[in-house]
């Protein structure tokens, strides 16, 4: 490295600099497992794998287990993206492609601007407005008809599953908006007008720019927001309901795994308590990692697969 | 220019006064410890350091469990806890660490019943019931009984507890696993619980959030926050077999109740105390010092500010909501703060 720089040593200076920095954020991120993992030791050495598998959450006879946290924290991300997706991909195209120019900045500073909000006041706006209208507008009626159906089972309380869903939906469009928009953005404007001039409508137009180019930058901006909604924790847990159960119905109180670290930490005595919280944290980290390594990889396929399409 | 020199002399002078104010550097208290008391102990802070400029103080309401932690480490001054320390936990201590009561809290059941007004009755069973998931109608045999004149719906309870780890909870469950056998053995007591039923909401304002928006709702908060959000509060039966309704006269009245039962080192739960007027999901909260300081300036001063505070402190705790200590109490802490000492010699 020293030789392509030719000795100079402000070059030299830099790079070793920015090198440092790069370790840094390396060394930080190991540090932080390392720290993670010595702190549940207790835990583990008491639970061992069946604490992936349990549900059980009592502090007063400490007998952790975490299935109800990475069940919640699993399906509150999930039903997010499943909202989010279509609802921000539909907008990023009407943004870039039909909206009059007038509109497009205004209305993608909006949706952008969404994303500044702290989620704390996301939150509020969920026990106040969002929880009740959900409930009384929705879950009651769907409850009453549907409610055969075990995903729709009552009674309905109103903070749930279901409203943690929602509310991780609204807050992570504006993620999977800009960067779709930015991915829409990259098309050739030849290749559009190469499908117009065939004669194709602009939805097929669109079907085939998309389907050939888009799909991999759209599903990227998805794993972002998909991590975004793993990891929120205030707004969630004002929605969700606390009950530490895995219940298949969305209008069931549910918990997640961000959420009772926050909620239980400070008051948490014992050092199993403490440490089960601790190796929580582990399995919320290594599941952040686990869905960003699979993403990468699909990811990877999908480039190739695209690139070869053209 | 001459403005520039101006304000460089402007900032040269407030310097000096800083560094001046600097070297008669007032003494610094540490404490850190239970979020409930702290809008009382900010306002204690705040006029005690008014009326003796030489100390000031540093709280952190990180929480009851935080502050025996900081405590334990000493890593603070004094630490403040909802809830009396275990044996367990008296074990790892270095020192003897001395519970001073500094103010009382109470606990109350608070409901949204769409024409029901405030005070609906229960005893200690039906309030256990309904948190054990085994009463679920409003419109039950066991409420209607208690409550004849009352017209009651024939809807769900929804039952709300506190999510986050808390004294209020400890006190909560304190009193229900004292008054009902079957809670004692299925759930206990502690911060937080494995709760039968029921959602969770964050903090006392979450809990309010949850009861609020919910019609058919019940929950539990402090009764500070319940009066100011203008809640229904529910009259529970006492010990004495008297319905009554939480105020701050009935929380003092508990800690009355039990002023002659008062162990020496304070430790004790005032839930289901006996006494016609009292309230029975009461509960201390403490602040906790070292009897032997290591420091004899600190020691002196936090000695200081304990006298003050059960005694002209104890005035300013009705404007926000807190029960003050009975007289008993106080004379018996007098004589607890007498104990504390710099190498064997009383700080009082």
């Amino acid at each position: 490295m020293a030789r392509k720089t030719g000795g100079n040593i402000k070059d030299l200076l830099f790079e070793r600099t920015t090198g440092a920095f790069a370790f840094l954020v390396l060394f930080l991120a190991v540090l932080l497992f390392g720290v993670l993992l010595r702190e549940s030791i207790p835990a583990l050495r008491k639970f061992g794998a069946a604490f992936l598998v349990t549900g059980t959450w009592d502090p007063v006879l400490e007998k952790f287990g975490a299935l109800p946290f990475i069940y919640g924290t699993l399906v509150s991300s999930f039903l997010a993206v499943l909202i989010a997706v279509p609802l921000s991909v539909g907008a990023a195209i009407f943004i870039n492609e039909f909206a009059p120019p007038w509109m497009k900045t205004p209305v993608s500073f909006l949706a952008e601007l969404l994303a500044a909000i702290p989620s704390v006041i996301y939150g509020l706006w969920g026990i106040f407005v969002l929880v009740p209208v959900l409930r009384d507008w929705f879950m009651k009626p769907v409850t009453k008809y549907l409610g055969w159906i075990p995903l729709f089972k009552g009674p309905v309380y109103g903070p749930s599953m279901l409203a943690a869903g929602v509310l991780l939906s609204i807050m992570i469009v504006p993620f999977i908006l800009s960067v779709s928009r930015e991915v829409l953005a990259t098309v050739p404007q030849r290749q559009k007008e190469a499908v117009l001039s065939l004669g194709g409508t602009r939805w097929e137009m669109l079907r085939i720019v998309i389907g050939q180019h888009c799909i991999p930058g759209i599903f990227g901006a998805t794993i972002l927001g998909l991590g975004r909604a793993l990891g929120e924790t205030m707004a969630v847990t004002m929605v969700i309901g606390n009950r530490p159960e895995a219940i298949l119905s969305l209008f069931q109180p549910g918990y997640s795994m961000a959420a009772v670290i926050a909620n239980e930490f400070t008051e948490a005595v014992g050092d199993v308590y403490l440490s089960s919280l601790v190796l929580i944290g582990l399995v919320l980290f290594a599941m952040t990692l686990a869905v960003s390594l699979a993403a990468k990889w699909i990811l990877t396929k999908m480039v190739a697969r695209a690139s070869r399409g053209i | 220019m001459k403005k520039i020199c101006g304000v460089l002399a402007g900032v040269l002078a407030l310097l000096a006064v800083v560094s001046f104010a600097h070297a008669a550097d007032p003494l610094t208290i540490n404490g850190a410890g239970a979020t409930f008391p702290y809008p009382l102990y900010s306002k204690w802070f705040y006029e005690y350091s008014n009326a003796n400029p030489g100390v000031r103080f540093n709280y952190q309401s990180i929480g009851s469990g935080g502050g025996i932690k900081q405590i334990t480490a000493g890593t603070v001054n004094f630490g403040a806890t909802d809830a009396p320390m275990t044996e367990e936990s008296m074990k790892k201590l270095p020192g003897v660490l001395l519970h001073i009561p500094t103010a009382l809290g109470a606990v109350v059941p608070v409901y949204n019943l769409d024409g029901v007004p405030a005070g609906l009755k229960f005893t200690p069973d039906v309030l256990a019931g309904i948190y054990l998931g085994k009463i679920t109608r409003w419109n039950d045999p066991k409420i209607a009984e208690l409550n004849k004149t009352v017209t009651l719906p024939n809807a769900d309870i929804v039952v709300a507890h506190r999510s986050d780890g808390s004294g209020t909870t400890d006190i909560f469950t304190n009193y229900l696993t004292t008054v009902n056998t079957e809670w004692r053995a299925k759930v206990g007591r502690g911060p937080s619980v494995n709760w039968p039923v029921g959602i969770g909401g964050k903090g006392n304002e979450g809990v309010a959030g949850v009861v609020k928006q919910t019609p058919g709702a019940i929950g539990y908060v402090e009764l500070a926050y319940a009066k100011q959000n203008k809640m229904k509060v529910a009259s529970l039966r006492n010990k004495a077999g008297q319905f009554v309704t939480p105020t701050l006269e009935a929380t003092s009245a508990a800690a009355a109740g039990m002023a002659k039962s008062m162990p020496d080192d304070f430790r004790v739960s005032l839930v289901d105390a006996p006494g016609k007027e009292s309230w029975p999901i009461s509960g201390l909260t403490w602040i906790l010092v070292y009897k032997d300081q290591k420091d004899e300036a600190r020691g002196k001063a936090i000695v200081q500010f304990l006298k003050w505070a059960i005694r002209d402190g104890q005035k300013m705790e009705a404007a926000l909501d807190y029960a003050a200590l009975p007289t008993p109490v106080v004379e018996k802490i007098d004589k607890a703060l007498r104990q504390i000492s710099f190498r064997g010699k009383s700080l009082y």
